[in-house]
This record gives C-alpha cells, sequence and structure tokens, in this order.
C-alpha cells in the first residue's frame, strides 16, 4: 500500500533493509503479513494522532509515594457513569416518554424485551453504586486534604458535578412512571416551590407549568439523557484535566522528604 | 544614548502608542478589529439559536396553558351544608390516572361559614385534599370533622384552616357554580388564614402579611 510508509531500519537487526542485512531469506508467510499489517494500521494512526505519546502521558505520570487503592475511587466513578450512559442509550431504545405509555414501555422492558431486566437493573442499581462510590470519592479526597491549595477548583468542579448527578437521580426517578416515581417527583417539585421568589418558577420550569403535566416526563426524559448527561461529560473532562495538569497529593501521613517524593510508577 | 521614539500609551491613536503598521489617524489595529468582528460574528450566531432554544425551554413559566375547565360532580342535592362528600376529578385529563384528585364538597354553609370582605361567596365548598405543607392528599376525618395528613401530621378544621402540624395556610379549594341542576367544580384557588383568596400557590408556599410577595402570583395560574 502506497498510504503506508516503509518501516525504518532497526538498528543491529538484519532486515529488509537493515544497514548491512543479505537480502530476506524467505516471503514472509501469512501470519507474518497479518502481524505487519495490523501493526502498519496501528502506526500509521499513531503516526497521525500522537496517540502513543498522549497515552505515555496521561498513564505514566509521576504519583506520589503513598498512593493506594483509595485513589481508584474516582476512576471507580468514571466507570459507573460509563456503566450509565451505555445502559442509558440501550434503554432509551424501548423507552416512550409519553404519560399514557412510560409505565408499559418500562414494564416491557423488564418482562419481555432480550435481557431487558438485566440492563435496566444495571441502569437502576448502577445509579445508586454511583452515587455511593461519588461520596467515597468525595470523602478519600476530603480527608486526604487533596482539595486544597491548587486543586480548590477540581473540588468545586466535583460538587457540581455531585449536583448534576443528584438531578440525574430526580430526573431519572420520575421515567418508569409508577406511583411512586410519579408521587415522588410531585413532592420533589413542590419541595422546589417551597424557595422563596425563584422557587415557583423553578417548579414550573420542571413541572413545564403549575401542576404536572403531559408535558412534564418529557421534559424529564430530556433533562435526564441530554441536557445532565451533556454538562456532566463537560466537567467530568475539565476535571481529569485538571487532575492530570496538577498530580494526585501524597497521603496526609507521609511527610515530604526533599528527593524521595516522587517515583516513577510503572 | 536614547534615540528610540517616546510612546504615548494612553493616546487613542494607534501610531502613538507605538503598535507595528500602524496608520496615522488609526485608533484601532485592523487586527484588533478583525478580532472584534469575529467576536461579534461568533456572539450573534451562538445568540441567534441559544435565545429561541432558551425561550422554548422557559416559555411554560410565563403562560397559562391550562384552560379554565368546569366538570360536573353531581346534581345539587348529593350535597348538604353539614359535611363533606367525596368526588374525583379529573384536574388533568392529559396525563391519565395520576392526573385524577379527590376533592370534598359540600354546600356553603352561612352559619358556620366565614364570609370574607368584598369577596363573593362561592355556592358550594369545594377543598382539594392537596396538603398545604408537602402535597400529600389529607383525609377528611367524619367524627372530628377535621382534615388530617398521613404525611407529617398536619390538621385542618371543618373549612379547611389549619389547626395543627406543619402546613402554612388553608386548604386550596375549587371554584364552583350551578349549572342545570349539576354542581360544576373549576380552577383551583388558594386561601391566607382569613380565608381571604389568591391565586393558586405551591404546596409550602405560605399567604399570610409579607410572605405573599415572598410567593407572589405565577403566570402559569
Amino acid at each position: 500500500m502506497k498510504l503506508l510508509r516503509p518501516a525504518p531500519p532497526r538498528p543491529g537487526r538484519n532486515g529488509p533493509n537493515g544497514p548491512n542485512g543479505p537480502p530476506p531469506a524467505a516471503k514472509p508467510g501469512v501470519k507474518e503479513k497479518a502481524v505487519e499489517g495490523t501493526a502498519g494500521v496501528v502506526g500509521w494512526l499513531d503516526e497521525r494522532t500522537g496517540t502513543t505519546p498522549f497515552l505515555r502521558f496521561l498513564v505514566y505520570r509521576k504519583v506520589p509515594k503513598g498512593t493506594n487503592w483509595y485513589y481508584t475511587l474516582g476512576s471507580a466513578t468514571l466507570f459507573a457513569f460509563l456503566s450509565q450512559a451505555v445502559t442509558g442509550v440501550f434503554l432509551a431504545m424501548f423507552y416512550e416518554p409519553d404519560p399514557t405509555r412510560a409505565y408499559e414501555s418500562a414494564s416491557r422492558i423488564t418482562n419481555e424485551v432480550f435481557l431487558g431486566e438485566f440492563v435496566r437493573g444495571m441502569h437502576k442499581w448502577g445509579a445508586t453504586v454511583m452515587i455511593i462510590l461519588i461520596f467515597l470519592h468525595m470523602a478519600r479526597v476530603f480527608f486526604f486534604g487533596a482539595y486544597k491549595y491548587p486543586r480548590e477548583l477540581n473540588w468545586l468542579i466535583g460538587v457540581t458535578l455531585l449536583v448534576l448527578v443528584l438531578m440525574m437521580g430526580l430526573t431519572g426517578y420520575l421515567l418508569p412512571f409508577d406511583q411512586r416515581s410519579f408521587w415522588a417527583t410531585v413532592v420533589a417539585s413542590n419541595i422546589t416551590a417551597a424557595g422563596p421568589f425563584v422557587g415557583p418558577y423553578l417548579a414550573d420550569f420542571l413541572r413545564a407549568g403549575a401542576e404536572f403535566g403531559p408535558t412534564t416526563i418529557a421534559r424529564f426524559y430530556s433533562l435526564h439523557m441530554l441536557v445532565l448527561p451533556g454538562l456532566i461529560i463537560a466537567l467530568i473532562l475539565a476535571h481529569l484535566y485538571l487532575v492530570v495538569k496538577l498530580g494526585t497529593t501524597a497521603p496526609p501521613w507521609l511527610k515530604a522528604e526533599k528527593k524521595d517524593l516522587l517515583r516513577e510508577e510503572v | 544614548m536614547d534615540d528610540s521614539p517616546k510612546f504615548d500609551k494612553s493616546s487613542r491613536y494607534t501610531e502613538d502608542r507605538g503598535i507595528a503598521g500602524a496608520f496615522p489617524g488609526e485608533t484601532v489595529t485592523r487586527r484588533r478589529f478583525m478580532e472584534g468582528t469575529v467576536l461579534v460574528t461568533g456572539g450573534i450566531a451562538t445568540m441567534a439559536f441559544t435565545l429561541p432554544a432558551l425561550g422554548f425551554a422557559l416559555g411554560p413559566i410565563f403562560e397559562d396553558t391550562t384552560p379554565t375547565r368546569w366538570e360536573s360532580v353531581g346534581p345539587t342535592n348529593d350535597f348538604n351544608d353539614e359535611t363533606y362528600v367525596p368526588r374525583v376529578i379529573n384536574l388533568i385529563p392529559e396525563v391519565g390516572d395520576p392526573g385524577k384528585t379527590t376533592i370534598y364538597v359540600r354546600r356553603f354553609n352561612p352559619e358556620r361559614d366565614k364570609e370574607v370582605d368584598g369577596q363573593d361567596t362561592q355556592p358550594y365548598v369545594a377543598i382539594s385534599t392537596r396538603c398545604a405543607h408537602a402535597g400529600c392528599p389529607v383525609r377528611y376525618i367524619q367524627a372530628s370533622q377535621k382534615f388530617v395528613c398521613p404525611c407529617h401530621g398536619g390538621v385542618y378544621g371543618f373549612e379547611g384552616d389549619v389547626e395543627g402540624g406543619p402546613p402554612v395556610r388553608p386548604l386550596d379549594r375549587f371554584y364552583t357554580r350551578v349549572e342545570a341542576g349539576q354542581v360544576e367544580i373549576g380552577d383551583r384557588f388558594s386561601l391566607d388564614s382569613e380565608l381571604k383568596r389568591f391565586s393558586p400557590r405551591d404546596p409550602g408556599n405560605h399567604l399570610d402579611g409579607l410572605w405573599q410577595y415572598i410567593y407572589p402570583s405565577r403566570p402559569t395560574t
């Protein structure tokens, strides 16, 4: 292929273009061709996107001594979010956000769709797991003092993410549209409306009117699967950017020593 | 030795400020002008879709989309002025069963009911079962002639006035009228502790004194 540049000569090795090697002894077999071709495609992409240096920068960062399993809680939360996103997208293929059909479509997902009960269960229980993980992650950051200078902004982003995730919980709770979710939403919008001055207007925005109306569920659905996830993804990227840029903190029980502070973690 | 020209940084002319390639009499460099143009154009283009979209999402806050509907709950001799009769009305027909709600109806009783100055009385008293605290459904207990809320223990008297617990104002009522021998139920309204009528408010919104300005009437109701 013309697109593939010839592999550069490898020093100290005898190859087709080696510095002082003989011509190739035998034609490459199918396996060699496949390996070479795959490596070629990967190399072609890598050369144009700079994936390797980017990943090397991202993954092989220097982390402080004493980094332990508690530092994985943020990644665990991220994976919980990815799980919610994937299961949510597939649930949306069968769910109908209409007050007269929502309950039936949700019960069809559980009772009739292949693996529907499993995927819906993952989404439902995953939501709880995600919120538990967020609070554990938050507790780690708090008790390790990792919110201090220069990471205050990341704490603020994290708190905003927490609020957005709780709003995901609120808006998602309505969608099965059974008695519990309906009344929970009525009470939630009543509590919203009890706020002074803006409260009633916020509740009107949530309900799309003064009472729980025919478009309320579509509104909650749109917030739940488009508006809030979009904001969450954007803020997660900002959160991760700051983690990579500022690095992580050492546990508070470690005393800072001059040369020993950083070590390569591979 | 310093023969570099002296620049006046506060001058409004780019030439005086020593900007390379400045023209005489020019107050804005071309680069700065183009930056501004790009920002303004981009801003207009962004506003052109965000403002209508925001208005679209926020519109329901500013309009009353529920028309006045009168719903018949039975002939006039179904109701008396001594006790309440429960009736189910369809408050929001579009959402099906969740849009239905129970109300308690009785005839206006001039001996027991307060007359409010400067306000016409409704021929029938139709009490909403939505608790004025958090919106739970209250129930009328005939033996004690009180409305009781199961959630947080709100207690209301015979006229729906608060007698105990957390509720902040009396139970809401509905407008009533008699058409062709049938009692008809109209829109909801809220009351302050003097049983003065206000446009409908959400549960938890006080209405007495200054509170009515903290929870003002909204365009949706």
